[in-house]
């Protein structure tokens, strides 16, 4: 059983996931040397697929690598790229290593990437993909064909809280739950307001169903500008930019505004924990989970004996 | 005429709905709108990438086609037995009815036959 789903289902503690920074060469010393930085704080790390559509070293071969040196996996698998035989044949790679953790998305168009004139897939839609992950777990391929023994996936999703039509968020959460996913990590969220109500609307209509907002943790007023212009789906409203434009210390006042966001969302119901983004790469990662009260983890046994 | 059919078809629903002839037609539960019009061809409901001002991410001068439906499903005078299907789980698209005509396809049942591995339990309740 993967260790996520057991701090999940089986206890109340607070859980915190990040992302695995892309591989694009630099080998096994790179994977190990952020094996290493990431394991006291997370309890499960997502290994991408492709972000912002662009090409990077697989979802599933990161994910085993990550596995191999002490970390656990979330892998994540979009729709835009590969279609619904590519998808399945993913699912069933990553479960013949071990990999149980899935977090399944539509995935930004490819216009966002560095191959615009590629050719977008998108033969399935995120809900669809989590049924069939489910339907894997019931033993059967979407064809119907025998899956012996069944998978042991641990399914999530994601979702935006704060992208239009807002009150259609909801709803769709509970579509992808109806699907069978068991927990959400929701897209950064600049709105504290639509945070809100989305996690209070999920946590009534679907109290099972576990959710892990993101933040991230920049370093000024610039990247708050490039998320805004540049990040589908994400509204920075321009009094926050001032707000960390406008202080003598730039990359204090974007330090203060995560750790806001990041206790205000640990407050909201439904909510079990935090996804991490860390585009900073400097010791803030470790101030904010010293400021959240996360207690790091000892270097896991696997790694230690790789050092 | 069940050769014509399909053009008869794409002839009408073509210049009000965009039609694009998928053969799987879903267009009552959609508030109208065809979901086929998506650029990510989304059949169960809106991306993570609308832009505040409710379009597109991909095409920024088009209204995003889920935040369409999710409007039009209120306001359109549907019965409401179309609108109660608007949260089912649609299962993936059959490539193989593209280009066939989804009234044939509706009155033989063709586009409701899925793979057999397909979840069936996918009607929504309440309207959740
Ligand atoms: S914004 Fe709307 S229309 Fe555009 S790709 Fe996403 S779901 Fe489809």
């Amino acid at each position: 059983m993967s260790h996520l789903r057991q701090l999940l289902e089986d206890s109340n503690e607070k859980i915190f996931t990040s992302e695995f920074p892309t591989i694009d060469g630099a080998g096994m010393p790179r994977v190990i040397a952020l094996a290493q930085r990431f394991s006291p704080w997370f309890d499960a790390v997502n290994a991408t697929d492709n972000p912002a559509a662009h090409a990077h070293a697989s979802n599933t071969s990161v994910a085993i690598a990550m596995k191999a040196h002490g970390l656990e996996p979330i892998m994540q698998i979009a729709c835009r790229d590969k279609n619904r035989l590519a998808i399945q044949a993913d699912m069933m790679g990553a479960s013949l290593h071990g990999i149980e953790n899935l977090s399944l998305m539509t995935g930004d168009d490819v216009t966002a990437g560095d191959e615009p004139e590629t050719k977008r897939v998108f033969d399935l839609d995120s809900a669809q993909a989590i049924s069939i992950a489910n339907s894997l777990n019931g033993g059967k391929y979407l064809s119907g064909r025998a899956v012996k023994p069944p998978t042991n996936f641990y399914i999530g999703a994601v979702e935006n809280a704060a992208a239009p039509p807002l009150e259609y968020r909801v709803q769709r959460a509970v579509k992808k739950h109806r699907a069978g996913a068991r927990f959400l990590q929701l897209q950064i969220c600049y709105h504290p307001d639509r945070l809100e109500n989305f996690c209070r609307g999920v946590a009534s209509a679907a109290p099972q169903l576990h959710l892990l907002p993101t933040i991230v943790l920049l370093k000024g007023a610039r990247q708050l500008h490039f998320m805004n212009d540049k990040v589908p789906g994400i509204d920075v409203p321009l009094n926050l930019i001032s707000r960390v434009e406008k202080s003598l210390d730039q990359s204090e006042a974007a330090y203060e505004l995560a750790l806001e966001q990041a206790r205000h969302a640990l407050a909201l119901p439904g909510v079990r924990g935090l996804h991490i983004a860390d585009f900073r790469h400097d010791e803030t990662l470790a101030r904010l989970m010293h400021d959240l009260g996360r207690i790091p983890r000892t270097i896991s046994n696997q790694l230690q004996e790789q050092l | 005429m069940i050769k014509i059919l399909p053009f008869i078809e794409h002839a009408i629903k073509k210049p009000i709905w965009d039609c694009r002839m998928c053969g799987q037609c879903v267009l009552h539960s959609t508030g109208m709108t065809c979901p086929m019009t998506c650029p990510k061809t989304l059949r169960n409901g809106p991306c993570g990438g609308v832009r505040e001002d409710g379009n597109c991410e991909v095409d920024p001068t088009m209204q995003c086609v889920w935040a369409k439906a999710f409007g039009r499903k209120e306001s359109l005078p549907l019965p409401q037995s179309w609108r109660d299907h608007f949260n089912d789980l649609r299962p993936p698209v059959d490539m193989q009815l593209q280009g066939t005509s989804s009234w044939i396809n509706l009155i033989t049942k063709r586009d409701q036959q899925v793979p057999a591995g397909w979840q069936r339990n996918t009607r929504s309740d309440h309207g959740l």
